[in-house]
């Protein structure tokens, strides 16, 4: 059977309309979901075809309207509530950390919030501060929120599927390059389970775990890396929380050597969790090299020249993994020319 | 019973469970924190009367009230403030969280003003549904401070949501008083620029608060809509968290209290009741808080591995 390729802003928009016709209690609603740009086109059409009570712009009330998520899920809704930025979801941490994350639990079991959260991280063409954050370890220290960013248009309509159907809330993490990305999506309904991660490219050498848009960057940093011999392992952990340790755990005890690169701050994030995780799993004599990669720690500059210097990319993390399978030396010059959908990428958003 | 009956009940009820809370708090075994409802019965009671079993409620973390009012257990409710595993939360939520989803008594959330939206998007779920049922707000005066509580009277209006915004105005926020926080006591007449009915009941009247609420849940059962905005004044009689009385502090004078302590709104309601038929209905609640608070004593606590479930829902 030929491959189907469609984009990953398609997937959500397929994985979105098959759960809203499978199921009269999904809704989906945000700032912008029901304009003629469709949020990237991930909500294109399904005005048309679900009408403005399932599918709904919302006033500017980031507060209230997640508030209103909660209380409609609590009354057996499933909503999706999209949010264009990653940035403007600090707006929506007070109702998700005090009251979706501990309805469960602080309600003894007796309720329960079935809620998606979308968000969108933006990066390049001078998107800058408050338009580029990478804020999923926020919601990755609260306990009773899933937090999950794939990487792959398949596993990004597979897990907005399972996503929807979870009776948690569950923080859904796009980055805005990945939407132009293509890949091979089934037509048919299917879920990508959380807590699975997929290895993407396998190696022997180094172990590189590469987060949302960094698990792209991580292949392509293998493909430099083939020039030097090193074979190294791709792995997207596609869910954060939970976490498939026992993946991340099997290929470092192979390649002996763990890279964590985010698309997001290093301190107190994720990097340093899925470290210290797989480190504390190790057994006594089990030893291994670790690194991190991510933002620089500053705010994001729109000015490209200092915007390149401040993310990670196929190069700087390719000669990373190169000097940790060579005790340190850096004597290596990846050759590497910035990537289609950044040189290609126009806003202005 | 007739509708006096029934809210004498009601109001006698919250005030005697709080009253034994208040009996037993010094021995230690309710370890949480109460906000207790003495003196503001009227509202919870009167609001709930005029609802029906499948219109929801959510309060906030003096949840005593609307907890009892809206039918909620009392077994259960006294065994949650003992922190045992009968309790509504099993032993997880503690006196600010009583819920019975049962009874569609909600909310219960230490922060100030959090629930609001919840009863909006309540009602937006029962409306898609074609289902009349009314969700009610309920908040204090404080609550009207934040943001959230505006962003939720503005999406409420826009979308005529079956719900009632029910401010409970004490004039406290803990113990600061209302014209130290805000430039006038007239939050009715700022909900009323959202284009929503506004009633405000200046006396803590039971009655006034059940007519009122009774009228908006008219409107939503004939198939009109919502939003309303009920204001009922009343006064808290003891400190903000715990079961003293607090005049000797000076942040608010006994002579300021000293008129709604006069019309007590249980001795009000108890007025139009006949004094036999009160007799009955007070030993019968008397008979209810006995088996509670036995109950409380003798159930046991969760098992500690109770510590890790629920974080997640399969």
């Amino acid at each position: 059977m030929a491959e189907r390729i469609i984009s990953y802003a398609e997937a959500i928009r397929e994985a979105t309309h098959q759960e809203m016709e499978r199921d009269d209690s999904v809704i989906t609603f945000g700032l912008g979901v029901d304009d003629f740009k469709g949020i990237y086109g991930t909500t294109k059409g399904l005005l048309e075809k679900f009408g403005p009570d399932r599918l709904f712009d919302t006033p500017l009330s980031e507060d209230a309207m997640t508030g209103v998520a909660i209380g409609a899920a609590m009354a057996g809704l499933r909503p999706i509530h999209v949010h264009i930025r990653m940035d403007f979801l600090l707006l929506t941490v007070n109702q998700l950390f005090n009251i979706a994350a501990k309805t469960s639990y602080m309600y003894g079991g007796s309720l329960q919030v079935p809620l998606v959260v979308r968000s969108i991280i933006g990066k390049s063409w001078g998107q800058g501060a408050q338009h580029s954050q990478g804020l999923h370890s926020l919601f990755m220290h609260i306990p009773g929120l899933k937090v999950v960013a794939p990487s792959t248009p398949h596993d990004a309509k597979g897990c907005l599927i399972e996503a929807i159907r979870d009776n948690n809330p569950v923080m859904f993490v796009e980055h805005r390059l990945l939407h132009l990305f293509h890949g091979h999506v089934p037509e048919e309904s299917y879920t990508t389970p959380f807590g699975k991660a997929r290895i993407l490219a396998p190696g022997s050498d180094i172990t590189m775990v590469g987060i949302s848009y960094m698990a792209a960057d991580c292949l392509r940093a293998k493909h430099l890396l083939d020039q030097t011999g090193i074979k190294a392992e791709v792995i997207d952990p596609i869910s954060l929380v939970p976490f498939d340790y026992d993946a991340v755990l099997e290929s470092v005890r192979r390649t002996k050597r763990l890279l964590v690169v985010d698309t997001a701050w290093l301190n107190c994030g994720a990097a340093a969790e899925i470290i210290t995780g797989v480190l504390e799993r190790l057994n006594p004599g089990e030893h291994i090299q670790v690194r991190r990669m991510g933002f620089a720690p500053a705010s994001c500059p729109p000015t490209k020249i200092l915007e390149d210097a401040f993310y990670p990319d196929p190069a700087s993390i390719a000669l990373t993994a190169y000097a940790m399978c060579n005790d340190g030396k850096t004597d290596w010059t990846p050759d590497y020319k910035e990537e289609k959908e950044i040189a290609e990428f126009r806003g202005p958003f | 019973m007739t509708l006096e009956e029934k809210l004498y009940a009601s109001i006698y009820r919250i005030r005697r469970v709080e009253e034994e809370v208040s009996a037993v708090y010094p021995l230690d075994k309710i370890r949480s924190p109460v906000h207790l409802s003495i003196g503001q019965e009227a509202v919870a009671a009167g609001v709930c009367e005029a609802l029906g079993k499948e219109d929801t409620i959510f309060g906030t973390y003096r949840s005593h009230a609307t907890y009892l009012a809206k039918g909620g257990n009392m077994r259960k409710m006294i065994a949650e403030l003992y922190g045992k595993d009968a309790g509504c939360c099993r032993g997880k939520g503690g006196s600010m969280h009583l819920i019975d989803p049962t009874v569609g008594a909600l909310g219960g959330s230490a922060v100030v003003a959090t629930t609001i939206p919840h009863a909006a998007g309540w009602a937006f779920a029962t409306k898609m549904r074609g289902q009349r049922h009314v969700s009610v707000a309920m908040f204090g005066d404080g609550a009207v401070e934040e943001g959230v509580f505006y962003e939720t009277l503005n999406f409420a209006s826009l979308k005529k949501l079956p719900v009632i915004f029910l401010l409970e105005n004490n004039g406290y926020a803990i113990h600061s008083p209302l014209l130290t926080r805000q430039p006038a006591n007239n939050i009715a007449e700022r909900a009323a620029t959202f284009g929503m009915p506004v009633t405000v009941i200046e006396d803590g009247d039971t009655m006034g608060i059940y007519n009122a609420t009774a009228k908006a849940v008219q409107t939503i059962r004939e198939g009109g809509t919502g939003p309303f905005f009920i204001e009922a004044r009343i006064y808290r009689w003891k400190e903000h968290v715990g079961i003293g009385d607090d005049w000797k502090f000076g942040y608010r004078s006994q002579d300021e209290a000293q008129p709604w302590l006069e019309r007590d709104p249980m001795k009000v309601i108890g007025a139009k009741v006949e004094a036999a038929r009160r007799k009955e209905i007070e030993e019968g609640i008397e008979a209810e808080i006995k088996d509670a608070f036995e109950f409380a004593e003798t159930t046991p606590f969760p098992p500690v591995t109770e510590l890790l479930t629920d974080v997640y829902r399969n």
